[in-house]
């Protein structure tokens, strides 16, 4: 049994973020990643970020998790398990792995919780037929394979990955034949928006997608409107030919791990859905088990890094490191997130931070 | 509507859109951020103190006209494409626009193309004047495109003939 001093289960932003500060004292970090690599969905970000200085505003995702990766595996109190799944979070504290090399067992004195999120799915008739993917798998086929996936497409979600992902597809040579949203106005961030529509792609606000045809794969999809209610409109139907079908329609939280392990959870809509409740450092209901990135709550990748670095300070602290620049890291971070929340676009996410908050700072020390 | 559809209207470009005694001065960047998002890149990256300080880092742009000299730098920073340089002056009866452009292959210089508007519809023939891709833009390049001075509120983007 590995007893390291902190554990971070997931190697995306938030979890690679949260390793480099947790690592910064010397303490014995464990990362481990199901993927056979780190980044997450970072590497897979073409997009220059947004943000100021301190979030690399204007860096590409991708240049990012490069940058962060090679910091890391420069680092020799880290040690970095690809290839790798948690399978259980056990009471006693035992944290429990599978890779192609065996069954590893850990009893980690505290630990970071970094699983990110999976993509939400939309129901319609058809809606099993190849050629309809997430977006996540179309940035994987493109971004990382180099392998274009159709030749023309309709997206279904005006949020930031629909508008950013449509985009990459154009770059690709893909077709984008339309944007689809079922909310009444743009989800994502408007200039994403507008650098589509002005190379012709239509945004269609309160559309939804009635069905996809195809036999042996996606040929069409046919898309209607909603009224106010939310309800489909019969007589409001378009049809588009088209070999792919882009599903962009939110995330959610990955906390299976949190709930096995027994922690409080909340239902926060405006989160992506239910969350671990924690405190202000980040800790949920479980002593020693704490939280950073989208598996607490869906933001941009942008705060996601900036809660890892926050959460890999608190394990120090919670291992009584103290440290001469430690208090000024803390409120240099925290003043970060409070920034890249603080406007409108942030207001849902604070409304949802309120709600999934641990009230009692149960074991913070 | 800009929330609905992606297109700023008239409304929207006129509260960002320089004046004509300012155009006739020389270049100047345009900044079509609507929307107060954590962002300030544009900011930092102007030398000459064209942008106003950011309270917050939800701010919007706010260009100090005579400040601006239309040199570029803050163009291919902006994460969101949202900055073009347009130079009324650039000729008798043409104007120049300076755009992001991340589309392989890039246009040649002297190309004629289909200058588009902020729906993607077509305006009038433009040339490419020049394409600029160095390093220190990071993959954005910067396209610029001469077309007829009428056009000047209209032209945004462009689509290659080839």
């Amino acid at each position: 049994m590995k007893t390291p001093d902190i554990l971070i289960v997931g190697g995306g932003p938030a979890g690679m973020a949260a390793a480099l500060s947790a690592a910064r004292y010397g303490k014995e970090v464990v990362v481990i990643e199901r993927d056979p690599h780190l980044g997450g969905q970072l590497i897979k970000q073409t997009h220059m970020f947004f943000g100021s200085e301190k979030q690399q505003a204007s860096v590409r995702g991708f240049d990012i998790a490069y940058k962060m990766i090679q910091q890391i595996e420069a680092l020799p109190n880290v040690t970095v398990l690809k290839s790798t799944t948690v399978t259980a979070l056990y009471d006693d504290g035992v944290v429990t792995a599978v890779n192609r090399a065996g069954y590893h067992k850990f009893l980690p004195k505290t630990m970071i919780v970094a699983t990110g999120a999976f993509e939400k799915s939309l129901a319609f008739p058809n809606n099993a037929l190849p050629g309809i993917y997430g977006a996540g798998a179309v940035q994987t086929l493109m971004n990382m394979h180099g392998i274009k996936p159709g030749q023309s497409v309709v997206m279904v979600g005006a949020g930031n990955i629909g508008l950013i992902v449509s985009y990459q597809l154009m770059q690709a040579g893909v077709e984008v034949k339309a944007i689809v949203d079922a909310a009444p106005s743009i989800g994502g961030y408007i200039v994403h928006a507008s650098k589509v529509r002005r190379m012709g792609v239509p945004i269609y606000t309160n559309y939804t997608v009635k069905q996809a045809h195809g036999e042996k794969s996606l040929e069409g999809v046919t898309i209607w409107k909603l009224d106010e209610k939310w309800q489909p409109m019969p007589g409001t139907e378009m049809h588009y030919d088209c070999d792919i079908l882009c599903v962009s329609v939110g995330l959610s939280p990955l906390s299976e791990l949190l709930w096995q392990r027994g922690c409080q959870m909340a239902y926060v809509p405006s989160l992506g859905g239910y969350v671990p409740k924690a405190n202000e450092h980040h800790e949920t209901s479980i002593a020693n088990l704490f939280v950073a990135g989208d598996v607490s709550g869906i933001e941009e990748a942008s705060s996601a890094m900036v809660e890892g670095y926050l959460t890999g300070l608190y394990c120090n602290l919670r291992l009584e490191v103290y440290a001469e620049d430690m208090a000024a890291l803390i409120a240099d971070y925290k003043s970060q997130l409070h920034d890249l929340r603080s406007g409108p676009a942030g207001d849902k996410i604070r409304e949802g931070l309120a709600q999934a908050k641990l009230e009692e700072a149960l074991h913070v020390g | 509507m800009l929330a609905n559809t992606g297109i700023p209207t008239e409304e929207d470009l006129k509260g960002v859109f320089p004046s004509m005694e300012r155009l006739e001065k020389g270049p100047i960047a345009i900044f079509e951020c609507y929307q107060h998002i954590p962002c300030n890149p544009c900011y930092t990256a102007c030398k000459l103190g064209a942008i106003e300080p950011f309270a917050d880092i939800n701010d919007m742009p706010k260009l100090l006209e005579e400040k601006c000299s239309g040199c570029g730098l803050c163009l291919a920073k902006c994460p969101g494409l949202a900055i073009s340089i347009l130079d009324y002056t650039y000729s008798e009866t043409q104007a120049l626009i300076k755009i992001p452009y991340e589309f392989l292959p890039l246009p040649a210089e002297g190309e004629k193309v289909t200058a588009l508007n902020r729906s993607g519809e077509p305006v009038c023939e433009a040339v490419i004047v020049k394409v600029l891709n160095p390093a220190t833009f990071d993959k954005t390049p910067m396209i610029s495109l001469a077309f007829p001075k009428e056009h000047i509120k209209e032209v945004r983007h462009f689509k290659r003939l080839v």
